[in-house]
C-alpha cells in the first residue's frame, strides 16, 4: 500500500492491536511527566525548562535510594515526592521567585539556568554514567494475547490515574487547590482577598516538582538514568500539556494517551524515526484549530 | 571628554602601526608550534563528553589519560630526553561542529598530536580541521571508513574500520551458523540510523549474508535515543526469525534486548555488530538474563595478553566498566606515543611521518605489528564474543577464542 509516495506496509491485526497496547502505557508515561508541568506551565504560566532536569534529578533519588538502602523505586515514591515538594517550593521562593520580580521572560531564563546548574552538576556529580535500577519483577507480567505488559508499565499506567485524580480532587476540593485556581485566573484579585501570592506560586511549584519525582519513580525500573534524560520526555511533555489544555489534568492525562498511541502506531507504519512526525503534527493541528487545547476552554474563561 | 595621556601626532601614529604590523606578521609567519617548553609535550584530546555520547566520551578520555599517565610514570618519551606529555582536554559536546572548533584551540596550544574523537561523525570534522594546521590525529574509535578515505596525511585509525567489521561479522556468523549444522536462516537486522555507520552496516551484512544462504526479512533502522523499542519487537515477533542482528550505542542495546525479554521474544541467537551494550561487563554485571548468549563482533583486546589483563583491573579499581572505549583510545594514546619515540621529535610532521611508518607491536590488541596504508592500520579487526554466565568470551576467530560458541543458544 502506498500514500503520498511513501509504502505503508502491512501488519496483522495483532501486530497493530499490540502496537496501540503499547502505545496506550508510553501515552501514561508521557501523562505523568505532562501532570506537574501542566499545573506550573497552565496554572501559574511559568514555562518551565527545568522540568526535565528535575525529572532526571528524582531518577538518581530514587536510584541512590535503591542502591545504598535497598529501598524499592515504588516505596521511594514517599520519600522523593515530599523531598521534590519542599525541593520545587524552595526553589520557587528562594531562586526563581526572588530573581523573576514576576517577569514571565525573566521565570523563563531562570528556569533555563537552573536546567542548566542541575544538568551540569549531575554530570560533576553522578559521572556520565547510566545508572539503572533493578527490580525482581521487571520481567513479571500479564500476557495480553498481542503484547505482553510488564508490572512496571502496569504500574505507570495506575500510578498516571491515580496522581490525576489526587491532583484533580486536591484542587476542585481544598482550599489550597481553590487558592491556586484563584491566583491562576487573577493574581491581582486574589491578593486582595488575602491570598498570599507568593506562598501559594510556591506551593503549586513545589507540586509540580513532587509529581515529576513521583513520576520519576514509576520510570525508574524501566529506564536507566543519565545526565540528559530529561530530554528524552520533556519535549514531548510540552505537546500532551498544549493538546490536553494548558492547567487541565484530564487534559494532561487524555493528552498523554492519545500522543503515545498515536506516537506508536506512526512508527509502526512509517518507521521509527518518520513516525516521529505524528507529534509534530498533531502540535501544529491543535495550534491551528483548537489553540486552548481538549480542555483548556473552561480554564480561560 | 577626558584628556589623552600623550599626544598621538600623525607620524607616531604611523610609526606604531608599522610597528604593530611587522609584529603581528612575524608572529602570524612563526604560527603556533608544538609546545615543549620544559620538556613537556602538550597532547590533544577530543572527546565528547557531554551530550548524548558523554558516557563513551568519558570512558575514551579515562582509557586516554591513563595511557598518558603511565607513559609519564615510565619516563615519558625516551627519546626526547624523558619528556612528559601533558594532556589538552576538549569536549565535543557530542556535535562535530564543535569538536572541529575545539582543534583551533588545541592549535593554538601548540598540542604536538590529537587523539579522537569516539564517534565517525565528530572525527571526520576532527580530523579535517586538524589536518590544516598538520597535527597527526589519531582516531581512537570511530569507524566510518571515509575517516581514512579522504587523503588527509594527518590521520590515522588504528582500530578497524566498519568495513573490516562487518565482512568479519558476516564471515563469522555464516562459520559459526555452518559448524552448528546452519539451524538459522532468516535475519531481521535492528540498527540505529542517526549516525552512517548503522545504515553502513546493515547494508553490508544484507549483501554478505543473502549468498550464503542467509533470508534478510527486513532491516529496521531507529534514531538515537530511542526511548522505546515495543514496535520494533511486535513487527520481529510477527516475522519470527532465527537470528537478530541489532547495532546501536550502549542505552538502545542495553533496551531493545530487555524489550526482547519483556516480550519473550527468544531467537536462535543474537548477533550483534557493534553491538553497544553485547559485549560490556557492566551490561553483563547488571542485566545477567538479558545478556545471557549473546554474540557480539567488536572491539576487542587479546585475552591472552597480561597488560590487557592489568588494563582491566587498574580500570574497574578506578570504579570505570572496562569497554572498548577504553581500551581503544588508551592504545591510540600509546600509537601516538610510541611514534614520538620513533621520530625523536614533537615535531607535528616528524610525528606524522613515523605514524605512517610504524611498525609497534607492543600493544595488546589482536592486531599484529602496525602497518599503516592511507592511515589505516592494516591488521586491525574485531573478535567475536559471547556472554556466557557471567564471563564475555572469545568465540571466533579460532587463534583468540578462549571458548566455543553456544550456537543456537538454549531454550
Amino acid at each position: 500500500m502506498e500514500l503520498l509516495g511513501i509504502e505503508i506496509p502491512v501488519f496483522s491485526w495483532q501486530t497493530v492491536l499490540g502496537s496501540a497496547v503499547s502505545g496506550v502505557f508510553l501515552g501514561a508515561i508521557y501523562a505523568l511527566v505532562a501532570l506537574g508541568l501542566t499545573l506550573i506551565y497552565g496554572v501559574l504560566h511559568i514555562i518551565n525548562f527545568a522540568h526535565g532536569s528535575l525529572l532526571m534529578l528524582a531518577m538518581y533519588m530514587v536510584y541512590f535510594l535503591w542502591q545504598h538502602l535497598g529501598m524499592d523505586p515504588y516505596l521511594a515514591m514517599l520519600v522523593v515526592a515530599p523531598g521534590g515538594f519542599v525541593f520545587g517550593y524552595l526553589l520557587q521562593r528562594g531562586v526563581i521567585g526572588r530573581i523573576s520580580h514576576g517577569k514571565d521572560e525573566i521565570i523563563l531564563l531562570a528556569t533555563l539556568g537552573i536546567s542548566i546548574v542541575i544538568e551540569n552538576a549531575a554530570l560533576f556529580l553522578f559521572s556520565a554514567d547510566e545508572k539503572s535500577v533493578q527490580v525482581p519483577y521487571d520481567l513479571d507480567g500479564i500476557d495480553l494475547g498481542v503484547t505482553y505488559v510488564v508490572y512496571p508499565q502496569i504500574a505507570a499506567l495506575g500510578g498516571c490515574l491515580m496522581i490525576t485524580a489526587a491532583l484533580w480532587l486536591f484542587m476542585a476540593r481544598t482550599d489550597t487547590g481553590r487558592a491556586i485556581r484563584a491566583v491562576a485566573k487573577e493574581r491581582q484579585g486574589a491578593r486582595l482577598v488575602g491570598i498570599n501570592v507568593e506562598h501559594i506560586f510556591a506551593i503549586s511549584f513545589g507540586i509540580g516538582t513532587a509529581c515529576v519525582a513521583a513520576a520519576a519513580s514509576l520510570l525508574a525500573p524501566t529506564y536507566a538514568v543519565h545526565p540528559q534524560f530529561g530530554y528524552l520526555f520533556v519535549l514531548i511533555a510540552f505537546t500532551v500539556v498544549v493538546l490536553g489544555g494548558m492547567g487541565s489534568f484530564t487534559g494532561a492525562l487524555l493528552g498523554g494517551l492519545i500522543i503515545g498511541v498515536t506516537e506508536q502506531l506512526g512508527r509502526l507504519y512509517l518507521g521509527e524515526s518518520l513516525g516521529l512526525i505524528t507529534i509534530s503534527a498533531i502540535f501544529i493541528l491543535i495550534l491551528l484549530f483548537r489553540p486552548t487545547g481538549l480542555f483548556g476552554q473552561r480554564l480561560s474563561q | 571628554m577626558s584628556k589623552l595621556p600623550f599626544r598621538m601626532t600623525r607620524r607616531t601614529f604611523l610609526q606604531a602601526t608599522a610597528a604593530g604590523t611587522a609584529l603581528a606578521a612575524a608572529g602570524l609567519a612563526a604560527g603556533p608550534r608544538p609546545a615543549h617548553a620544559a620538556n613537556v609535550i602538550k597532547f590533544g584530546l577530543i572527546h565528547p563528553v557531554t551530550g548524548f555520547l558523554q558516557f563513551s566520551g568519558t570512558q575514551c578520555r579515562y582509557g586516554a589519560l591513563t595511557a598518558i599517565e603511565e607513559i609519564n610514570a615510565a619516563g615519558g618519551i625516551k627519546a626526547l630526553d624523558g619528556a612528559t606529555l601533558e594532556p589538552v582536554l576538549g569536549d565535543a559536546q557530542s556535535k562535530a561542529e564543535v569538536g572541529a572548533a575545539e582543534i583551533e584551540k588545541f592549535n593554538e596550544a601548540g598540542v604536538a598530536a590529537i587523539v579522537g574523537a569516539y564517534s565517525s561523525g565528530i572525527s571526520l570534522a576532527t580530523t579535517q580541521a586538524a589536518a590544516k594546521y598538520g597535527i597527526p590525529h589519531v582516531v581512537d574509535v570511530g569507524v566510518n571508513d571515509k575517516i581514512v578515505s579522504r587523503g588527509l596525511a594527518n590521520t590515522f585509525r588504528f582500530g578497524p574500520g566498519f568495513g573490516v567489521i562487518t565482512e568479519a561479522g558476516v564471515n563469522g556468523l555464516i562459520e559459526i551458523n555452518a559448524a552448528a549444522g546452519k539451524p538459522a536462516r532468516t535475519v531481521v537486522i535492528v540498527h540505529e540510523n542517526t549516525t552512517p555507520f548503522g545504515s553502513f552496516m546493515a547494508e553490508l551484512m544484507k549483501k554478505g549474508l543473502e549468498p550464503a544462504g542467509f533470508e534478510v526479512l527486513d532491516i529496521l533502522p531507529h534514531p538515537t535515543p530511542n526511548k522505546d523499542f515495543q514496535n520494533i519487537a511486535l513487527k520481529i515477533k510477527e516475522m519470527n526469525p532465527d537470528l537478530i542482528i541489532p547495532s546501536h550505542y550502549y542505552n538502545e542495546n542495553v533496551l531493545f534486548l530487555r524489550t526482547l525479554q519483556r516480550q519473550r521474544i527468544e531467537p536462535k541467537a543474537i548477533y550483534s555488530v557493534l553491538g553497544g551494550a553485547s559485549s560490556q561487563y557492566r551490561f553483563v554485571d547488571e542485566f545477567p538474563d538479558a545478556a545471557q548468549y549473546v554474540m557480539d563482533c567488536n572491539h576487542w583486546f587479546d585475552p591472552r595478553n597480561p597488560k590487557a589483563a592489568a588494563l582491566r583491573a587498574k580500570t574497574e579499581a578506578a570504579g570505570k566498566s572496562f569497554s572498548y572505549e577504553v581500551f581503544l583510545a588508551y592504545t591510540a594514546v600509546q600509537f601516538a606515543a610510541d611514534a614520538m619515540e620513533r621520530a625523536g621529535s614533537a615535531d607535528r610532521a616528524a610525528i606524522t611521518e613515523a605514524m605512517a611508518s610504524s611498525t609497534w607491536a607492543g600493544h595488546f590488541m589482536p592486531y599484529g605489528p602496525t602497518e599503516m596504508i592511507n592511515g589505516q592500520n592494516q591488521g586491525a579487526r574485531p573478535l567475536i564474543t559471547q556472554v556466557q554466565g557471567s564471563a564475555i568470551e572469545v568465540v571466533a576467530p579460532a587463534d583468540y577464542a578462549t571458548a566455543p560458541a553456544i550456537f543456537p543458544r538454549p531454550a
